[in-house]
C-alpha cells in the first residue's frame, strides 16, 4: 500500500502543487491499491482508464498554473450517483446494465472543479439499509479487522469503508435516514448530511425525496468542509434545491467554541445504552467544556416516535418512486404474457427482499382507507419532531448525541437477521435529522475495547453547517483519533 | 389492526410484486408485525397538528414553458430493453 494513499485532500492538494507527485503518480497509487483491496468489495466498478485521462488534464493544469480547487483529488462515487456514460445500477439488479446518458449535478459540479472519478461504490440496494448486507453485488467488509468480517453499515457502505481503507481520498454519500454517519462511525471516518436542499438531488436515484440528501465522507473534517463546498448550491433542475449563498465552509475550522451552546438531549441516553458508547459521549461533552463551550441539557420529546415515522414516510415514498422500475424503458426486463406481467416478472425477479418489503409498506400505508391512519399520522409525528428540534434551538446553538447505539457488527449477524426491525433499530439517532431537514455531521472519538470505531453525531440547525464545522473540528483535534494506514 | 392474506396478496397486486402462494404466510407475518410496530404513532397526540409536506418554505419557481433539452430520442432510448422507430416496445396492448 503506498503512502500518498493516506494523505488528506488538503495534504494531498499541497502535495500536488508542490510537485512532490503528479496527479498521474497519485491514481496510479490508488488504482494500484484498488486492486490490492478487491477483497473488500469496495467498488462495484472501477474506472482506471476515465481516472487516468481526468489525472492527465489535472497534471496540464497544474503545470500551466491554473488547477482548479479540487483538482486531481481521486474521489470513489456512489453507485446512486448517475455517471455519464458510466454504468450506474444502485446495487439493484433491476438497473442491470444500466448506463445513464446524463451527470448527476452533484459529480458534474465535482468533476468541474477537478476531481478524478476512480469507480463506483458499493451500496444497500437503493440506499435501504443499514449495514450494505442488501446490495445485489454482495456485502462490504468493514476494513478495521478484515478477518472479523464485520459490515461497514450502510447504506453507503462502499463510500465508508474506501475511505478508512485509503483507497479513494473521499467519496460520496446519500443519506435518507443515516446512511452517511451510521457508516462514517462504524469504519472510523468523517461524513456530514448537510440541510436538505443544499445539495442538488438531481441526477441522484431517487429513494424518499422529501429526506434524501447527498454529502461527502471523508478522512477528517476540513476535507468534509473542501468537498461539500464544491457539492452545494442551486440547481434549477432540482426544485427542492434552496438558492442561499454557500458559505466558506473551511474558513469556520478552527475558530473558537467558547460560550457556543452544546445542546445535550436526554432521549438520547435510554436505560441501556451501551457504556462505552455513553462514556465516548461524555468525552466529547468534557472536550467541548474544556473549550470554553457551554453545555446545556435539552429535551426532544417526540425522539421515541421518530423511527415508526420514518418507517411509514420513508417507504410511502420509496413505493411512489420505485415504481418506474417496470421493465419498459430501462435496466432488467423479464418478459411475459402481456404488459402487466412483463411489468410484474421484472419488478419480482429485479428487486431484493428489502426493497420489496418497503415497496408493499409503502403501497398499505398509502392505499385507500389506510392513508389517514398511517401515512396523514405520519407526517403529522414528522411536524412535532421538527417541532421539537425548533423549541431546543431556542436554548442552544448546536447539539451532541452518539451516531449510532452499535459499532459495526458482524456480516450475516443472527439478531440483525431475525426481523427487519432489529436492523432499523439502529437508525434511533440518525432518522430524526433527515425528518426535520437538518444537517448532521458524524466523526470518530474513539475505539470500543475490542478496537471498533464509535462516532459522534453533531446537529445543527437549518443551513448552518458552519458551527457543525467550527465544533467538529474541535472535537477531532482533542480525541486525536488514528485512522487506518 | 391485523393485515389478513387477502390483503397482503392485493398490495403485492398493487406493487407489481409476484409472492409465491406458499410464502404468502410468511411475508403476512412479517408485514403484521411491522404494521403493529409502527402502530406505536397512535399514542402521540397529533390533535391540531398539520401534517408536514416538506421541511423548507421555499415557493417553487415558475419558469418559460419552453423547450431546453430536446431532441435526444438516442439517449432516451440507448438503455431500452427493446426499441424501434425511436419508441420503447412493449408486449401487444391492444388485441
Amino acid at each position: 500500500m503506498s503512502d500518498i494513499t493516506k494523505l488528506t485532500i488538503s495534504q494531498t492538494l499541497e502535495g500536488l502543487k508542490n510537485k512532490q507527485f503528479s496527479a498521474t503518480e497519485l491514481t496510479k497509487a490508488y488504482l494500484q491499491d484498488m486492486e490490492a483491496k478487491r477483497n473488500l468489495n469496495a467498488y462495484v466498478l472501477e474506472t482506471p482508464e476515465q481516472a487516468l485521462a481526468q489525472a492527465k488534464v489535472a497534471d496540464t493544469n497544474y503545470a500551466n498554473g491554473t488547477p482548479r480547487t479540487l483538482e486531481g483529488i481521486p474521489l470513489g462515487i456512489k453507485d446512486i450517483f448517475c455517471t455519464k456514460d458510466v454504468r450506474t445500477t444502485a446495487c439493484s439488479h433491476i438497473l442491470d446494465g444500466f448506463v445513464p446518458q446524463y451527470e448527476s449535478t452533484v459529480t458534474s459540479k465535482l468533476f468541474n472543479d477537478g476531481a478524478i472519478c476512480l469507480g463506483k461504490l458499493n451500496m444497500d440496494e437503493f440506499a435501504m439499509g443499514g449495514s450494505n448486507e442488501n446490495s445485489f453485488y454482495g456485502p462490504v467488509v468493514n476494513p478495521w479487522h478484515e478477518e472479523r468480517n464485520l459490515v461497514p453499515g450502510g447504506s453507503s457502505g462502499g463510500s465508508a469503508a474506501a475511505v478508512a481503507a485509503n483507497i479513494c481520498a473521499a467519496a460520496t454519500g446519500t443519506d435518507t435516514g443515516g446512511s452517511i454517519r451510521q457508516p462514517a462511525a462504524f469504519c472510523g471516518v468523517t461524513g456530514i448530511k448537510p440541510t436538505y436542499g443544499r445539495c442538488s438531488r438531481y441526477g441522484i436515484m431517487a429513494f424518499a425525496s422529501s429526506l434524501d440528501q447527498a454529502g461527502p465522507i471523508a478522512k477528517d473534517v476540513k476535507d468534509c468542509a473542501i468537498l461539500l463546498q464544491s457539492m452545494s448550491g442551486y440547481d434549477p433542475k432540482d426544485s427542492t434545491s434552496v438558492n442561499k449563498e454557500v458559505p466558506n465552509f473551511t474558513s469556520f475550522i478552527g475558530q473558537s467554541v467558547k460560550g457556543l451552546k452544546i445542546g445535550i438531549p436526554a432521549e438520547y441516553r435510554p436505560q441501556g445504552l451501551n457504556q462505552e458508547i455513553a462514556d465516548y459521549w461524555d468525552k466529547g461533552i468534557e472536550i467541548l467544556k474544556q473549550a470554553g463551550a457551554e453545555i446545556v441539557n435539552i429535551s426532544l420529546p417526540n425522539t421515541k416516535y421518530a423511527l415508526a415515522a420514518y418507517y411509514i414516510i420513508a417507504p410511502a415514498e420509496a413505493s411512489s418512486n420505485l415504481a418506474r422500475y417496470d421493465g419498459a424503458r430501462y435496466g432488467l426486463r423479464i418478459d411475459g404474457k402481456n404488459l402487466d406481467e412483463m411489468y410484474t416478472n421484472s419488478r419480482t425477479s429485479g428487486f431484493g427482499a428489502e426493497v420489496k418489503r418497503r415497496i408493499m409498506i409503502g403501497t398499505y400505508v398509502l392505499s385507500a382507507g389506510y392513508y389517514d391512519a398511517y401515512y396523514l399520522k405520519a407526517q403529522k409525528v414528522r411536524r412535532l419532531i421538527q417541532n421539537d428540534f425548533v423549541e431546543a434551538f431556542k436554548k442552544c446553538d448546536i447539539i451532541l448525541t452518539p451516531t449510532s447505539p452499535l459499532a459495526a457488527f458482524p456480516i450475516g449477524d443472527k439478531t440483525m437477521r431475525e426481523s427487519p426491525i432489529n436492523m432499523w433499530l439502529n437508525d434511533v439517532f440518525t432518522v430524526s435529522v433527515n425528518l426535520a431537514g437538518l444537517p448532521g455531521m458524524s466523526l470518530p472519538i474513539g475505539l470500543s475495547k475490542d478496537g471498533l470505531p464509535f462516532g459522534l453525531q453533531l446537529i445543527g440547525r437549518s443551513f448552518d453547517e458552519e458551527t457543525i464545522f467550527k465544533t467538529a473540528a474541535i472535537i477531532e483535534q482533542e480525541a486525536k483519533f488514528e485512522r487506518l494506514k | 389492526m391485523s393485515v389478513d392474506t387477502q390483503t397482503v396478496k392485493k398490495i403485492a397486486f398493487l406493487s407489481h410484486l409476484k409472492i409465491d402462494d406458499d410464502k404468502i404466510d410468511t411475508v403476512g407475518a412479517e408485514f403484521n408485525k411491522i404494521i403493529s410496530w409502527v402502530e406505536q404513532l397512535n399514542e402521540a397526540n397529533t390533535d391540531n397538528v398539520e401534517p408536514l409536506v416538506s421541511v423548507n418554505d421555499t415557493k417553487l419557481t415558475l419558469r418559460k414553458d419552453e423547450v431546453v433539452e430536446g431532441n435526444q430520442a438516442d439517449k432516451i432510448l440507448k438503455n431500452a430493453p427493446a426499441a424501434e422507430y425511436d419508441y420503447f416496445v412493449v408486449p401487444k396492448v391492444v388485441e
